[in-house]
């Protein structure tokens, strides 16, 4: 592992260009990987890809918000900002595996959902909304994993799950730091100061229970060696899986209400 | 008429017309029309000429909607801690709490309306614009799991800017928490009806206000995810003037129906009833 950098220095490297991404790992990490496509409702949002494949030989279901690797590629899927139906896909995609039994991973690489005129059109806080209450009763085991950027509702909609881990440069926020500057001081300008104070990194995650494990990148960042990140994060799959695998699901259930149930600060 | 006669007497007792007497007016922040303020608030914060529907604190929400004197409220003294040493944060809310005489965004508790017990929630937009943080994401979840093991329903009225930016993740979080908490209520068979107010914007659109199993909105009140200026810097253009007016949002498929102020008790009373709320003790 690194030395600790800061916040702010780990915001430009989850920006380096190179950084891997979710079409860049599943390769590495399953096998019989087949994608899914379509919510069945409205069309197919490329921001977030689904599938399922197999982990150390068990099949499980995939989701996970796509960055481009150039220009082209980010065109495609808008940045990795979800629509409303990018979400209804990954819900989609949540029930099958419930019903066949699978194992649900989920990679978050999002700067947020997208902001625009079809995206409320179409309901993103509905769709956002839908996903948080599904999947905290969905009956089948779920993984998340914040790749680089976890970017508020928009992130937290494939992050209500069992165990989370995030990489050690990633990023988890209730907004990007340019945003909070920018609402909260009305000066986007102040984003390095913003991304200091929020608490962003991946120890802050674990130290505030959002967290259960940081999958540590190798030296300089994931982008370095993709053998070597793509090995961290599958190892950390091959242990987290069956162990959720293992235990009754009412439990489970249990488990991963408590989990977000404890979170917060207040007196009575 | 009677008004007139006395305009009449105070303009002679004033000495003449040049010293008219002018009551107190409200300006509507939407049509621009000038009322007399008494009218705006006898009609409960509604603008008589063009039904603009302006906000109302919890305390003023609770009077018009449930039974007199039926509130009990859930952790009236619970105040929020600072998840992530903000600077300044515990000072504002000092503030906010003396102005406001509230200890955070929502008033959680159990009520009767025209009869009919129920777990009611009031956001209120004055303490940090009824953003959502630690305090609210846990009374929230609180009188859920209370109308779960009850066998309660749910009444929510919003009023947010969103998840509370002070408390970084950790109000992130909340969305996760709350939406959570009503989706046992919900597979317990629990009634959940939503009062859309304006404004319900950000991570409260994006958890508990948009699950209700009835989802009902005050006229021409914003709702929304993201902000408008953030789209209008996204998109590099301007939205027009209806974009996420609740009208906007029933249109579109989100909300059940528009129901007017004056309206909103008998509405709820009646949906209560429905759903065979009528007959149960609280």
């Amino acid at each position: 592992m690194d030395e600790k950098r800061s916040a702010w220095e780990r915001l430009q490297l989850v920006h380096t260009k190179g950084r891997p991404t979710v079409r860049d790992y599943i390769p590495l990490i399953f096998t019989d990987f087949y994608e899914l496509h379509g919510d069945r409702h409205y069309g197919d949002d490329m921001a977030i890809l689904g599938g399922i494949g197999r982990l150390d030989g068990r099949p499980v279901t995939i989701i996970g918000q796509v960055k481009g690797r150039d220009l082209n590629e980010n065109k495609a899927c808008n940045f990795a900002m979800p629509h409303p139906e990018g979400y209804r896909k990954a819900l989609r995609l949540a029930k099958q595996a419930e019903k066949f039994h699978r194992p649900v991973i989920c990679f978050i690489d999002t700067p947020g959902a997208f902001c625009g005129i079809a995206a409320e059109e179409r309901g993103i806080g509905e769709a956002i909304a839908k996903n948080l209450a599904e999947f905290m009763t969905l009956r089948t085991p779920i993984i998340s994993i914040v790749l680089g950027e976890g970017g508020s509702g928009g992130a937290l909609a494939l992050g209500v799950c069992d165990d989370l881990a995030i990489l050690e440069n990633a990023q988890y926020s209730v907004l990007s730091p340019r945003g909070f500057a920018s609402i909260l001081w009305k000066d986007a300008s102040r984003e390095q100061e913003a991304s200091e104070i929020m608490r962003i990194t991946a120890e802050d995650m674990v130290s505030l229970g959002v967290a259960e494990a940081v999958i540590e990148e190798p030296l300089g960042g994931a982008h370095n060696d993709l053998d070597k990140i793509s090995e961290n994060i599958k190892e950390y799959l091959s242990q987290k899986i069956p162990e959720k695998c293992e235990k009754d699901i009412d439990v489970l259930l249990k488990e991963r209400y408590t989990k977000f149930r404890k979170i917060g600060e207040f007196l009575d | 008429m009677f008004e007139d006669f006395f305009d009449v007497v105070k303009k002679r007792f004033n000495g003449g017309a040049d010293e008219e007497y002018k009551p107190p007016m409200f300006k509507c922040p939407r049509c621009q029309d000038l009322s007399p303020l008494s009218r705006y608030e006898e009609l409960h914060r509604v603008c008589p000429k063009c039904n603009y529907h302006g906000r109302l604190n919890a305390q003023e929400r609770l009077s018009i909607t449930v039974d007199k004197d039926s509130f009990r409220e859930f952790d009236a003294d619970m105040k929020s801690g600072n998840p992530i040493d903000f600077p300044e944060y515990m000072e504002k809310q000092e503030q906010l709490r003396e102005t406001t005489g509230l200890n955070d965004a929502v008033v959680t508790g159990t009520a009767t309306i025209k009869g009919s017990p129920v777990v009611i929630g009031v956001m209120d937009s004055r303490y940090m614009m009824g953003s959502m943080g630690s305090v609210v994401g846990e009374k929230i979840t609180k009188a859920f799991e209370y109308a779960t093991e009850n066998n309660m329903a749910v009444i929510m009225f919003t009023a947010s800017g969103g998840a509370r930016m002070q408390e970084g993740i950790v109000s992130l979080m909340q969305m996760a928490k709350t939406s959570g908490a009503v989706k046992l209520h919900s597979d317990n068979g629990g009634l959940y009806i939503t009062v859309l107010t304006d404004p319900t914007t950000g991570g409260v659109t994006a958890s508990f206000a948009s699950l209700g199993d009835i989802i009902i909105a005050e006229p021409k009140v914003l709702i929304g995810f993201a902000g408008r200026r953030v789209i209008e810097g996204t998109i590099k253009q301007r939205l027009p003037e209806d974009f996420q007016l609740a009208e906007f949002m029933h249109e579109k498929g989100f909300v059940d129906m528009i129901v007017e102020r004056r309206k909103m008790r008998s509405t709820l009373s009646h949906l209560l009833k429905l759903h065979g709320y009528d007959k149960k003790e609280v």
